[in-house]
C-alpha cells in the first residue's frame, strides 16, 4: 500500500484487517511483520518561510529534497539527523516522517536540541484511521497538550505522521573543530565537561579511543560566524594548553569529521552488535571499563560530551546486565540477538503501564508497528 | 467563564476527608479553615474566585502520594499549586477541590556542573534555581517575566518561556526528568540526568499539561555556563509594518539574538509615563538582545545595525555601559506593571508566524475601535509570541464581559492566520472555551484520552483546558463512581 493523499491513507488504516509495517525511507531497519505500508506517496513542501524559520512537509518527503530546499536559503535542521545506512547496510532515502518518528537526533543534540525540539507540529492518521492534528507551525504553542513530542519517537506505534511542521536555523558562517589528542576515556569525558561548561557555546563533543590513525582523539566543534569562531578557538585553545591541541578550520574537513561521529562511520561494515548508550556523560567511562574487562568490546565512540556512547560489541552479548544507569538500545544485531534481546531498554513498571495505556489509546486494535518499540 | 457546580455530597464530607488529610500530613500543613483558604482562591487570573475545600502543603514526595491516595479513595478533586501566578486560571479551585500546595518543597536536591544539571524540588522559585548555580556561573535559561515568584512546579504544568526563549527554548526545551505522583499515588520517574529517554516521550506530555496528569514534586533540569556578556539595542520605527519587517530580515541573516521584543505605540506611551526609560516617541520599538564576548557582541550588533539602518529606524541606540542597558529593558520590564498602574488589563498570548505580525497589528488596532477599548502590544517578536493587553474598567458593568468577547475575536484571528491560542500561559479556565477553534472534535478526543491513561477518574484539575461541555462525560464518570 502506498497511499498519495491523507485520506486515502485514513482509509486503508481504517479497513486494514492486521498488522500493518510503517515504511518511510526504509534506511533505519525497523520491520514489523505485517502489510507493508509505505509513506513515500506523501511527499512535498507544504509551506517554507525562511524569515519565520518554519518547514511544513509531508511526512513522506525524502531528507534530500529538504536539505536541499533548506541549502537554497543558507537554513538547515539544526539537529543534525543520523542517516543510518552505513551503519546498517541499509538502502533507500531517509524520509523526515521517519527521522521523526525515530526522533533521531546527532552530535549537536547537546547544545541546539533534538527533533523533538524542533518539531513544531503534526498531522497523523491514528490505528482508527481517524486524522489528528496537533502542534502547528508556530514557535510557541502551549496550547492544549503536547503530542508533538509524543510522536516523535514513537515509532509508528501511535499513529502515520502525514504531515510534520520544523522549525528551523540558519547556517553558522564558520564552524572550527579542536582536535586533542592522547586523552583516556575518562579524561576525554572530563575535557568535554570542561568545554561544554565554558561560555564558548560548543556545538559538538564527541570522542573515539582509536581514531582514524589508532590513536584517541577527542573532537569540539563551534559553530558561528568568522570573527565569534575564531575568538572562541583560541579561547578553548587555551583551556586546554596543556594538552597536544590541532585546530582544524577547512570547512569540507569539519563537517566530514562530524559526519564520522553523526553516522557512526568506525562501525561501519563490521559484523559486531552496535549498542546506542544515553547515560550521564560522567558515568560512561566506567559502563566502557566494565564491558572491556568483560572481554566482549570491539569499538566505542563517544558523542553528546559522553552522554551517547555508541558500543560495538561480540553478537549476541546483553549490555542491560551490568547494572546501566540510563538506557541502551540494540541498534544493529544479528537475527539470533534480536530474538533474544529486545531493541529498547524495557521500561519499568509504573511507566510501562502508562505507556501501554497510550498505545490503547492511540491503536486499539494494535495493528501499527506491533511490538517495535516493546519487543 | 464558567465553573461546573462543586459536588455537594464532597463539600458535605468535608470534616472526613480533612481528617483523613491530617493523618497523613504534619499539623500546619492542612488548612481548612474558611479564612485561610481564601488566599488560595485564586490565582493571577484575578476576575475569577473560588476558595477551595481545603489546602494542603506537603513537604515531600511521600507526603504528596499519600495527600493523593487520600483524594483518591474519597473521589475529591485535586488541583496543584506552585505560586499561583497563572495568568490563565490553571490555578483556580472549585469548593469541592483540595488545593495541593508544593510551595514548602523549595529544595536543591543535587547539582551536577560536571553534567550540567540541577535537580530541585518544584515548589522551588525560577529564579532562585539560577541562584542556587549563579556562583558557579550557571544559569536556568526558561526566564518568564514572573521569574522572582512563580515556582518550577508551574513553569512545567504551564511549559513557560520567557524573554530569552529565542535561543535557549521554553521550559520543555530545558526539562530533563520529572518525579511525579499520579492520582491514585504512584510515583513515577520521566527521564533523568541523562539526556534521551528511552521509551515513548512522556516527559513532553506532562510539561505543558496543565497540573491535570499527575503532581510533579522533582525536577530535573538543565543548567548552562553564563555568556561573557550581553548588550541590547533599541530600534525605533514609524511603522509596525516596517518593524515587522526588521524582525523577519534580522532572523534570515542568520543573526540569532537571544531576544527580540516588540512594544507599540500605546504600550511605549503608558510606559514613558510610568518608568521614564527615554524612550523615543515612535510608533513600533524593538529591544534586540546579543550575547558573547565584546567582539562578539560588535559583530552581531553590527549586522543588526546595518539591518535596521536599511528600514530607516527613526531611532537607533546601542547602550554602551550596563547602566544604559538596564535602561533600554527597563520600560520593557515595567510595561505591565504600567498598564496595570492606568487600568485593569487582560494580558493575552495567541502565537503568530512571524511574517504575519504586520497584519495581525493592524486588524488588533481596528478590533480596538470596534469594541471600544484600548490595547497595548508588548511581545516576543522573534517567536510570533504576541502579548496584547486590553485594557478596561473592572468596577464598570460590562466591560469585563466586553474584554473578554475582544479577546476572543484576537485568538481567532491568531488561530486564523496559521498561530495557535497561547504561546506560554497555558489554557487554563480562559482559553477553554475556545479550544475548539482550534481544534477538530478528534483533536481534542485524544488529548483527553491521554488524561484517561494518567487519571482515569478525571480527578486531576477536572474543570480545565477543555471545554466544559467537551469533558463532560468524562467528568461525570468521576462523580457516578462515588
Ligand atoms: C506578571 C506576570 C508575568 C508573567 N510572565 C510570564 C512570562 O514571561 N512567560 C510565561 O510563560 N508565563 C508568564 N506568566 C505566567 C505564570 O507566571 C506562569 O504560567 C508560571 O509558570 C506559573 O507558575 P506558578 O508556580 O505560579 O504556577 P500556578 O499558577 O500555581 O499554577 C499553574 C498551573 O500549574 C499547575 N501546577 C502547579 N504545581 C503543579 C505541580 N506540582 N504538578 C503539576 N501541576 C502543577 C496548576 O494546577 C496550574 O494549572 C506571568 C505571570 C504574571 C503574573
Amino acid at each position: 500500500m502506498k497511499p498519495e493523499t491523507e485520506a486515502a491513507l485514513a482509509e486503508m488504516i481504517s479497513a486494514a484487517d492486521g498488522p500493518l509495517f510503517i515504511r518511510g525511507g526504509g534506511s533505519r531497519d525497523v520491520a514489523v511483520a505485517g502489510a507493508v505500508l509505505e509513506t513515500g506517496g506523501l511527499r512535498g513542501i507544504t509551506l517554507y518561510d525562511p524569515g519565520s524559520l518554519t518547514l511544513v512537509v509531508k511526512a513522506g518527503t525524502p531528507l534530500d529534497e529538504i536539505e536541499a530546499a533548506l541549502e537554497a536559503e543558507g537554513q538547515r535542521l539544526a539537529f543534525e539527523p543520523m542517516d543510518h545506512r552505513g551503519l546498517l547496510g541499509t538502502s533507500g532515502a531517509p524520509s523526515i516522517g521517519g527521522v521523526v518518528a525515530g526522533n533521531i537526533s546527532g552530535p549537536r543534540r547537546i547544545q541546539a536540541g533534538a527533533c523533538r525540539d524542533f518539531l513544531l507540529g503534526v498531522r497523523f492518521v491514528d490505528g482508527m484511521g481517524q486524522i489528528i492534528k496537533n502542534g502547528g507551525r508556530v514557535m510557541k504553542n502551549v496550547t492544549g497538550y503536547d503530542l508533538v513530542k509524543l510522536m516523535a519517537g514513537s515509532w509508528g506505534t501511535l499513529g502515520v505522521l502525514t504531515e510534520v511542521s520544523l522549525k528551523v536555523l540558519p547556517k553558522p558562517e564558520a564552524a572550527a573543530c579542536l582536535l586533542i589528542h592522547g586523552l583516556q576515556d575518562a579524561e576525554a569525558v572530563a575535557a568535554m565537561s570542561k568545554a561544554l561548561g565554558s561560555p564558548f557555546d560548543v556545538t559538538g563533543a564527541a570522542h573515539t579511543p582509536s581514531g582514524v590513525d589508532g590513536h584517541p582523539v577527542t573532537m569540539i566543534r563551534i559553530e558561528g560566524f568568522e570573527g565569534s569562531v575564531s575568538y572562541r578557538a583560541k579561547k578553548l585553545r587555551e583551556m586546554f594548553a596543556d594538552r597536544d591541541v590541532r585546530v582544524e578550520t577547512e570547512p569540507a574537513r569539519v563537517s566530514a569529521g562530524w559526519r564520522w561521529v553523526r553516522d557512526v562511520e568506525p562501525m561501519h561494515g563490521s559484523t559486531g552488535d552496535v549498542w546506542r548508550v544515553s547515560m550521564k556523560p560522567s558515568d560512561t567511562p566506567d559502563l566502557v571499563q566494565a564491558l572491556r574487562s568483560e572481554g566482549f568490546v570491539k569499538s566505542v565512540l563517544y558523542d553528546w560530551g559522553g552522554g551517547l556512547v555508541w558500543i560495538e560489541t561480540e553478537p549476541g552479548k546483553d549490555i542491560r546486565t551490568t547494572g546501566l544507569k540510563g538506557h541502551a538500545t540494540l541498534v544493529r544485531a544479528s537475527d539470533a540477538a534480536r530474538a533474544r534481546i529486545a531493541r529498547f531498554q524495557p521500561e519499568l513498571a509504573p511507566v510501562a503501564a502508562l505507556s501501554d495505556g497510550i498505545r490503547c489509546k492511540f491503536d486499539p486494535r494494535g495493528i501499527l508497528n506491533p511490538g517495535v518499540m516493546t519487543q | 467563564m464558567q465553573m461546573p457546580a462543586p459536588d455537594a455530597t464532597i463539600i458535605a464530607r468535608k470534616p472526613r476527608i480533612v481528617a483523613r488529610l491530617r493523618q497523613v500530613l504534619p499539623p500546619d500543613a492542612v488548612i481548612d479553615d474558611p479564612a485561610e483558604t481564601r488566599a488560595y482562591e485564586c490565582d493571577a487570573l484575578t476576575a475569577y474566585r473560588c476558595p477551595p475545600l481545603a489546602a494542603v502543603l506537603p513537604g515531600n514526595t511521600q507526603e504528596v502520594a499519600d495527600v493523593l491516595r487520600v483524594c483518591h479513595e474519597e473521589g475529591v478533586p485535586v488541583v496543584p499549586r506552585g505560586s499561583g501566578t497563572s495568568l490563565a486560571g490553571g490555578a483556580l479551585p472549585t469548593a469541592d477541590s483540595v488545593i495541593l500546595g508544593v510551595a514548602r518543597m523549595n529544595a536543591v536536591l543535587e547539582t551536577d556542573y560536571d553534567n550540567r544539571f540541577i535537580r530541585v524540588q518544584t515548589g522551588r522559585t525560577n529564579l532562585s534555581v539560577t541562584g542556587a548555580v549563579e556562583e558557579n556561573d550557571f544559569f536556568y535559561a526558561p526566564d518568564p517575566s514572573s521569574q522572582l515568584a512563580c515556582a518550577i512546579a508551574g513553569n512545567i504544568a504551564m511549559n513557560s518561556g520567557g524573554a530569552h526563549c529565542l535561543k535557549y527554548g521554553v521550559t520543555t526545551n530545558n526539562l530533563m526528568g520529572v518525579t511525579m505522583v499520579l492520582l491514585d499515588g504512584t510515583v513515577v520517574e520521566l527521564g533523568g540526568a541523562h539526556l534521551d529517554a528511552g521509551g515513548l516521550d512522556l516527559l513532553g506530555v506532562v510539561c505543558g499539561s496543565e497540573g491535570q496528569l499527575g503532581v510533579v514534586t522533582e525536577a530535573t533540569l538543565r543548567i548552562l555556563r553564563k555568556p561573557e556578556g550581553a548588550r541590547p539595542v533599541l530600534i525605533g520605527y514609524d511603522s509596525n509594518e516596517v518593524a515587522g519587517a526588521c524582525v523577519s530580515d534580522i532572523i534570515k541573516a542568520g543573526v540569532l539574538p537571544v531576544a527580540i521584543e516588540f512594544m507599540d505605540a500605546p504600550c511605549i506611551r503608558a510606559t514613558e509615563d510610568f518608568a521614564q526609560a527615554g524612550y523615543p516617541d515612535c510608533e513600533a520599538l524593538l529591544i534586540v538582545e546579543v550575547e558573547g564576548s565584546e567582539a562578539e557582541i560588535a559583530e552581531q550588533l553590527t549586522k543588526i545595525k546595518d539591518i535596521a539602518r536599511r528600514h530607516n529606524p527613526v531611532e537607533l541606540r546601542e547602550a554602551t555601559s550596563d547602566d544604559e542597558a538596564a535602561r533600554i529593558w527597563l520600560g520593557r520590564k515595567a510595561a505591565f506593571g504600567a498598564m496595570g498602574s492606568i487600568n485593569d488589563y487582560m494580558c493575552l498570548d495567541g502565537t503568530i508566524p512571524v511574517s504575519e505580525l504586520p497584519y495581525v497589528l493592524k486588524r488588533i488596532g481596528e478590533m480596538s475601535q470596534e469594541f471600544g477599548l484600548a490595547v497595548a502590544n508588548v511581545f516576543h517578536a522573534g517567536d510570533g509570541n504576541m502579548h496584547p493587553l486590553i485594557l478596561f474598567n473592572a468596577n464598570e458593568p460590562g466591560q469585563l464581559e466586553t474584554c473578554e468577547a475582544f479577546g476572543a475575536e484576537i485568538l481567532k484571528l491568531c488561530v486564523e492566520v496559521g498561530g495557535c491560542l497561547t504561546g506560554e500561559h497555558g489554557v487554563g479556565i480562559e482559553k477553554r472555551d475556545l479550544m475548539t477553534d482550534q481544534y477538530d472534535p478528534a483533536d481534542l478526543e485524544i488529548q483527553m484520552a491521554v488524561k484517561d491513561v494518567f487519571d482515569p477518574g478525571w480527578l486531576l484539575n477536572p474543570a480545565k483546558v477543555f471545554p466544559l461541555e467537551v469533558s463532560q462525560s468524562r467528568r461525570a464518570r468521576q462523580i457516578a463512581a462515588e
